[in-house]
């Protein structure tokens, strides 16, 4: 936790990925045990591809919505480019948890641009680093819409409340819709969890 | 209905700020409520839409939207209308009159500032309308402010019978917090219209007789704003600095400075001064924080108050925690000391990272368009505002203009009329989406085939408002609650604004091959042509995806013809350098798909000359069909 009892966590991705999404339900949690929260997205065009970033800040009383740079505690990026880009707002004791399934944009593919050769290895040695495939993980759920839910259960042992508040704040989305997509999303949620504690 | 409880967790709410101002509509009991959909404001009007008590809709423009707002007032309604900030200059002919008439039921009107310009083609100071237009503003600083504000501006409205303008900002509209709602007001029993031509009629006799009112209404607004509760000081330990603030910039101020008193402005104009002259006293260094103009800052200099503010803050931007820091203290900030005491290589590895820029959607139909914009040369391509705008970015670069709503019309007259010796050759296109014309494009056709001006105009209808997030426009025949409604005819629409009929053309941007011939044998002919384009947006309904495609890799030669496309789910597997033969070296680009996010629209197999983009196999196991077949515990096997 940072000053005044603040937990900030960067939620960073590329428009489409649930970014958005996984932030909503980390600012439910907090909610849930009766924390004051701000989540504030830079949005906008970002569903047509751009990068996304989701600021949740939860604790007592918070007044800024925006998490300053070098101050986050957990930064959870759903692409391995994405974490390289906003490791600056994590603070030095912070904690980065990485999907390392990337995604290039037209202007790499094109040749305009170089994706960099290792992203994480560049992170690894300033910061603590959790880095694995969830977009693997995903497709062999059979959803690439999974994502969010991986990764939350991946960064589920790193927050200031215990898993299941943010577990049942995941399947709590689902339930009106089907026992199937719940159960769907369980499986992908302690799936991110033992990832993240193998890596 | 939720009584306001700040201690009962249970009770918040946890919504936007657009959403707030949804929910103080509802609870002011709004009668009306319209809207032309801009990014940051789109939800308000979205989320109004749900409440049955309320008639809302999509207007075709801020101007219309504040016209309907202003006849529903003088009904005797509460009305509300919601715009992003560029929006109100569209607006602006009714309210520079209104402002005359006044409001007779309450009369908001909610203003979106994109402070720092996440979506919007400038960034502009919406406050000054107040003082242009002699009306209050609201400045809420975060959700439930936006809540109690509007409300707040429905009672100001109806007290001192003027238009109220409550100013946000995209960190209020786009931020969730918690928010308590309060009991709906009672409702009253209202007089109805009643005919007051001296009022309502604004000739210039009767015009000359409203202004003295108006200068007397203001005078009785300072006031208020002297003593609104609004306006209040907040005590602080330091007496070396102290703040005046409004909007969002509050909550980073006291995020920042926490321990300096703090006069907070949430009715900003009229201008409170003596309460701000009072504040001044208390404190050594007085700093104004205002987001975007030092528009307060002029104001209260004139009246000889002793503050410092854009002499040491940002003119443009968010002024958060950090920039304050870093504006006030001058060097660096804590934030900035944390990198600096880190690794300055990680720091540049960071900053070196590509750009992505905002791409058009997988199989938007605007690619076929700009593909083949991208191919014609000796073309000037006058552009608009929506998703289209973004052909002016890579791969296409096939956009040569885009200023304001609907503007591809005039400038793509000007252009032509304008034009020097050295580009008599050259060809006019223009580019707008279809609720862009209809917005403000119309106007511009007319004055382009009234004039006997020679341009291409490509008219690409995806029925919907694109950008925004492919809200409902009268191209979709459905209005904002999914109603079906007049759907509008673009062909009989351009015909009649004095288009010739043999110069229309509907065509399917799908086609590369037909739209290419069209733009091409109509850019020769000396006269206003229409293309419209007729497929769907991606983002709804409508748009039916078809079989994904994939790369054959063995048949690709690596022409990179697919990539111009600009499709974001063609990829490059490879690149490989050759020495053709006649020596020169040649860059090949071997191409894959992404099937996963593929929805077949066959855009780029028309690209492809040997064939070597096929239709992929079926997609990969559903992950809800392999639970219904019971595979769950193979799939955790093979995610392990």
């Amino acid at each position: 936790m940072g000053s005044q009892g603040i937990t900030n966590i960067l939620v960073a991705g590329i428009g489409g990925q649930g970014v958005m999404t996984a932030a909503e339900i980390l600012a439910e949690s907090a909610l849930s045990l009766g924390m004051d929260v701000k989540k504030t997205e830079v949005a906008g065009m970002a569903q047509r591809g751009g990068v996304v970033t989701s600021h949740v800040r939860f604790g007592p009383k918070v007044h800024s919505p925006a998490i300053t740079s070098g101050e986050a505690d957990v930064l959870v990026a759903f692409e391995p480019a994405e974490a390289l880009r906003w490791i600056n707002y994590l603070k030095g004791s912070g904690v980065a948890m990485v999907n390392t399934y990337r995604q290039s944009p037209p202007v790499v593919s094109s040749g305009l641009f170089q994706y960099p050769e290792d992203p994480i290895a560049d992170i690894q040695g300033a910061r603590e680093v959790h880095a694995f495939d969830a977009g693997h993980i995903a497709i062999k759920l059979g959803d690439r819409r999974l994502i969010n839910t991986i990764m939350l259960g991946a960064i589920s042992e790193q927050l200031p409340f215990d898993t299941e508040v943010l577990e049942q704040s995941v399947l709590k989305r689902f339930a009106h819709k089907s026992d199937q997509l719940v159960e769907l999303n369980r499986i992908a949620f302690a799936a991110g969890r033992e990832a993240a504690q193998g890596n | 209905m939720n009584a306001r409880s700040p201690v009962d967790t249970d009770k918040r709410l946890f919504v936007s700020g657009n959403e707030a101002v949804s929910l103080a509509a509802r609870d002011a009991r709004v009668k009306v409520a319209a809207a032309y959909p801009g990014t940051p404001s789109t939800e308000i009007l979205e989320y109004v839409s749900r409440y049955p008590d309320i008639y809302s809709e999509w207007s075709i423009n801020e101007k219309v939207s504040l016209e309907v707002a202003i006849g529903a007032s003088l009904a005797g309604s509460r009305a509300l209308c919601a715009m992003k900030h560029v929006g109100l200059n569209v607006a602006s002919d009714a309210l520079m009159t209104q402002t005359l008439i006044g409001a007779v039921g309450g009369l908001v009107i909610v203003v979106a500032d994109d402070v720092g310009l996440s979506s919007s083609q400038n960034e502009q100071d919406s406050r000054f309308w107040g003082r242009f237009a002699h009306l209050p503003v609201l400045e809420p600083s975060d959700t439930q402010e936006a809540y109690d504000f509007t409300r707040a501006a429905f009672d100001l409205s109806e007290q001192y019978q003027v238009p109220v303008l409550v100013r946000v900002t995209t960190r209020i509209c786009h931020v969730k917090g918690t928010l308590v709602t309060q009991d709906a007001v009672t409702a009253q029993p209202q007089a109805g219209f009643v005919k007051d031509p001296s009022r309502l009629v604004m000739v210039p006799g009767n015009a000359k007789g409203r202004i003295p009112l108006m200068h007397a209404r203001d005078e009785a607004l300072t006031e208020a704003a002297e003593a609104s509760e609004l306006n209040r000081v907040e005590a602080g330990e330091r007496s070396d600095l102290g703040f005046v603030v409004s909007g969002v910039a509050y909550q980073h101020v006291k995020e920042a400075y926490p321990d300096a008193p703090v006069l907070k402005l949430g009715f900003s104009y009229p201008v409170p001064v003596e309460k701000i002259r009072a504040f001044s006293q208390q404190v050594e260094r007085l700093i104004l924080v205002e987001e975007v103009e030092p528009l307060l800052e002029k104001e209260l200099k004139a009246e000889g108050i002793a503050l410092e503010g854009k002499s040491v803050l940002p003119k443009q931007g968010e002024l958060t925690p950090d920039v304050l820091k870093r504006s006030l203290e001058g060097g660096t900030s804590a934030a900035e000391e944390v990198k600096s005491a880190a690794q300055p290589e990680l720091i540049a590895a960071a900053q070196e990272v590509f750009p992505r820029p905002p791409t058009m959607c997988v199989a938007c139909p605007h690619l076929g368009v700009y593909y083949t914009l991208s191919k014609v040369k000796n073309t000037y391509i006058s552009g608009d505002i929506g998703c289209y705008t973004l052909g002016a970015g890579h791969p296409w670069n096939a956009l040569d203009t885009c200023i304001s709503m609907g503007a591809s019309m005039g400038v793509a007259l000007g252009l032509d009329k304008g034009r020097q010796p050295e580009d008599a050759n050259k060809k006019v296109v223009a580019v707008i989406g279809d609720s862009t014309f209809l917005h403000m494009g119309m106007q511009g056709l007319l004055d382009l085939t009234y004039n006997k001006g020679n341009a291409t105009i490509l008219l690409l209808d995806n029925r919907a408002v694109g950008m925004t997030g492919g809200q409902n426009a009268p191209s979709s025949g459905i209005n904002l609650q999914g109603e079906q409604t007049a759907q509008v005819n673009f062909p009989q629409l351009v015909e009649a604004l004095g288009v010739k009929k043999e110069r229309i053309h509907k065509v399917d941007p799908y086609e590369l091959p037909t739209l290419f011939k069209t733009l091409r044998d109509e850019t020769k002919i000396d006269d206003v042509s229409v293309i419209i384009t007729n497929q769907p947006c991606v983002l709804t309904e409508r748009y039916k995806a078809m079989q994904p495609l994939k790369v054959e890799a063995d048949d690709c030669t690596g022409c990179g013809n697919c990539l111009d496309v600009g499709c974001p789910a063609i990829l490059v597997s490879r690149r490989e350098t050759v020495i053709k033969p006649n020596g020169k070296e040649k860059e090949l680009a071997f191409a894959d798909i992404d099937t996963s996010a593929c929805t077949g629209c066959n855009l780029c197999v028309n690209t492809c000359a040997p064939d070597a983009i096929v239709p992929a196999d079926s997609l990969v196991a559903n992950g809800y069909e392999a639970l219904q077949s019971q595979n769950i515990d193979n799939l955790v096997v093979e995610v392990k």
